[in-house]
C-alpha cells in the first residue's frame, strides 16, 4: 500500500488521527464504553454527553441547533430516512417528488421504491455542467409535489447546486426540500440559519471521521415530521432507533469540529493542488473536463480522455487508487450515468476518471500521478485504432461500427 | 474489477512494450492483408485486427489496436498469439471460448473474447474477398 497513491478522497476518507484517538477512548471497560440510552448510572451519563457534546459539534459546523440533528449509520440512511419518511408522513397532500438524474443512489434506489408505493417521481435532467437550477425544477412543480430531492455536491463532478435559491422557491410554495450534503461538509460553507433547507443529509466518512455513521438535519421551524424507518426503543425523539454507535458518533463530531476549525486551511492547500494538477494535465491532447471549473469544489477533477476507455485507463495508473464513475457501480460495464446525463457522448462517459484530493495528499504526490497519468494516456493511445483513426482525420460520427 | 494474473501481465506487457506484441497496422489495401475491425465506441470496445497472408494461406504477421478494458487488450494479444503462424482454416476453428478459458476472464467479461473471434472471422472475410 505504501506506494499506492490516494486519489479518491471523494469515495471516503482516511480517519483523522486526532479523530481515531477519540474514538478509541469510547471502547474499553477504562474508557467511554457505557449505552447512552442508560439513565441510570455514570456509564450511560458520560456516553450520553459525549454523543451531546458531538451533536453540538456538527450542528455548529452547518449552524443548526442540536436538536435538529439525528444520528444515522451515514448518508445513504439519511436520504432513505429523509425521502421516504417525509413522503410517507406527507403522503395526504400529494404524491409528487422531485429529484434530479444525477443524484446519489442513496437517493435515486429510494424514490424507485416510493414509485412502486404510488408516488409518481421526476427525475430533472441537468445542465452541462451537472447542475440543477430553480427554472429547471419550476417546469415541472405540480400541485401534488411534496418533496424535492437534490443534492448540494454532485459527487462525480463536483458541481455545485444553488440549494439558497431553490429553497426559498420551495418553501414560498409549501415543498419539503431534501440536500444530501454528503460531499459539502469541510468545502463548502452551510448554514442552515440562513438556508430553506428542511432536511439535510451528512456523513461521517467524506469528512475525515469513520464509516458507518452519518446524521440527518431535520428542521425545527418551521416543523419538518417524517415517519419512521426503524422502530426499537424511539430513541433519537422516535427518528431512529437503535443504540448510538457512541465511539462513532464522537469520530463524527470530531471530524466535524476539524472540519470547521480548518476548512480555509483545507480549502487552500486543495485548491493549490488542484490548480497543479490540472495545470499539467491539461497537457494532454483532447482531454475534457466533466463539470465547470467555474462552479465546482477543487477537490473533485473529472476528465475524460478520449478514445481511451477508462477501466483500462485505471488498471495502467496501477499505483495510482481513482475512480471510473461512481464507485458503488464501477463493477458494473456502464458508463457513469452521471456523465450521460450531462450528455456527454457514450466515448467520453467511457472515458472518465476522477481524481479526487484531500487534506493528506501532497504536492509531490500530484506532480507524480500528473506525470503517470501523461505517461499511460500516451502509451493506451498507442493502442487504440480511434486515436489512429482521429489522427488520419476520420470522422468517428460517421464510422459505421458493428456493435456486438 | 478482479482480473487474474494472466490478463493483468498480458495487458501490462502490451503497454509497456507495444512493438514487441503486435501493435500496429497493416497497409489496409494491400492484396495480402485483411482487416477486420469490430466493436463500437459507445459500447467501450473496438478491436482492429489486421493479417498478413502468404501464397500457401498461412498466417505470416499480424497486427492489432484495440480501444477498450484491459481483459480487452489482453484478449487481443491472446489472439494474435494463437494466430502467428496458423493456417486461414486452423484460425477459422480458434473459438472465443479458448481464449476466455486461457485468461481466466470473469464471466462479465466473456464479450471480450467473443470480440476477438468476430475480429478473426472479419479479417479472413476480408481478405478472402480481395482473392475472389
Amino acid at each position: 500500500m505504501k506506494d499506492l497513491k490516494y486519489f479518491d478522497y471523494a469515495s471516503t476518507t482516511p480517519v483523522d488521527p486526532r479523530v481515531a484517538d477519540k474514538m478509541y477512548e469510547c471502547l474499553k471497560l477504562d474508557g467511554n464504553f457505557g449505552n447512552p440510552a442508560s439513565r441510570s448510572h455514570e456509564f450511560g451519563w458520560k456516553a450520553e454527553e459525549a454523543v451531546e457534546r458531538a451533536r453540538m459539534q456538527v450542528a455548529s459546523l452547518v449552524n443548526a441547533d442540536t436538536r435538529e440533528i439525528v444520528w444515522t449509520s451515514g448518508a445513504t440512511e439519511s436520504d432513505n430516512l429523509a425521502i421516504k419518511g417525509a413522503a410517507r408522513f406527507y403522503k395526504d397532500r400529494g404524491n409528487h417528488i422531485i429529484t434530479s438524474k444525477i443524484e446519489h443512489k442513496a437517493v435515486l434506489d429510494p424514490c424507485r421504491q416510493l414509485e412502486r408505493e404510488g408516488f409518481e417521481v421526476t427525475y430533472l435532467d441537468p445542465n452541462e455542467d451537472g447542475v440543477i437550477t430553480l427554472d429547471m425544477l419550476k417546469k415541472h412543480i405540480k400541485d401534488e409535489t411534496i418533496l424535492v430531492s437534490l443534492m448540494h455536491i454532485n459527487n462525480e463532478l463536483g458541481s455545485v447546486t444553488d440549494i439558497e435559491e431553490i429553497g426559498n422557491f420551495t418553501r414560498e410554495n409549501n415543498i419539503i426540500f431534501h440536500v444530501d450534503a454528503a460531499q459539502s461538509t469541510g468545502k463548502v460553507n452551510i448554514d442552515l440559519s440562513n438556508l430553506n433547507v428542511d432536511l439535510m443529509s451528512f456523513s461521517g466518512h467524506k469528512t475525515y471521521g469513520p464509516k458507518g455513521v452519518g446524521a440527518l438535519y431535520v428542521r425545527r421551524k418551521p416543523r419538518v415530521r417524517l415517519e419512521a424507518l426503524i422502530h426499537g426503543g424511539g430513541h433519537e425523539r422516535g427518528f431512529r432507533s437503535g443504540t448510538l454507535a457512541t465511539h462513532q458518533i464522537v469520530g463524527m463530531g470530531e471530524a466535524f469540529k476539524i472540519a470547521q476549525d480548518e476548512m480555509e486551511k483545507d480549502n487552500k492547500h486543495i485548491k493549490k493542488l488542484s490548480d497543479i494538477f490540472y495545470k499539467e494535465i491539461s497537457e494532454i491532447e483532447e482531454i475534457f473536463l466533466n463539470g465547470n471549473e467555474k462552479n465546482k469544489v477543487p477537490n473533485i477533477t473529472n476528465v475524460s480522455f478520449a478514445y481511451i476507455e477508462g477501466e483500462s485507463l485505471i488498471m495502467a495508473l496501477q499505483d495510482v487508487a481513482v475512480s471510473s464513475g461512481s464507485a458503488c457501480t464501477s463493477a458494473s460495464l456502464e458508463p457513469s450515468y452521471v456523465l450521460r446525463a450531462l450528455g456527454r457522448p457514450d466515448e467520453l462517459a467511457h472515458s472518465s476518471i476522477r481524481f479526487s484530493f484531500g487534506r493528506f495528499t501532497t504536492e509531490e504526490e500530484v506532480r507524480s500521478v500528473a506525470e503517470t497519468t501523461k505517461k499511460v494516456v500516451a502509451q493506451l493511445r498507442e493502442l487504440s485504432p480511434l486515436w489512429d483513426m482521429f489522427k488520419d482525420g476520420v470522422d468517428l460520427e460517421k464510422v459505421e461500427w458493428i456493435p456486438h | 474489477m478482479a482480473y487474474s494474473r494472466k490478463v493483468i501481465k498480458k495487458f501490462q506487457d502490451t503497454l509497456n512494450n507495444p512493438a514487441a506484441h503486435n501493435v500496429g497496422r497493416l497497409d489496409p489495401n494491400a492484396k495480402n492483408v485483411g482487416t477486420g475491425m469490430v466493436g463500437a465506441p459507445a459500447c467501450g470496445d473496438v478491436m482492429r485486427l489486421q493479417i498478413e497472408v502468404d501464397d500457401d494461406n498461412i498466417i505470416t504477421d499480424c497486427k492489432f489496436k484495440t480501444y477498450g478494458c484491459g481483459s480487452a487488450i489482453a484478449s487481443s494479444l491472446q489472439m494474435i498469439e494463437m494466430l502467428k503462424g496458423k493456417t486461414l482454416e486452423e484460425a477459422k476453428g480458434i473459438k472465443d471460448r479458448e481464449i476466455a478459458d486461457l485468461l481466466e476472464l470473469p464471466p462479465i467479461k466473456i464479450h471480450c473474447s467473443v470480440l476477438a473471434e468476430d475480429s478473426i472471422k472479419r479479417a479472413i472475410a476480408d481478405y478472402e474477398s480481395k482473392k475472389t
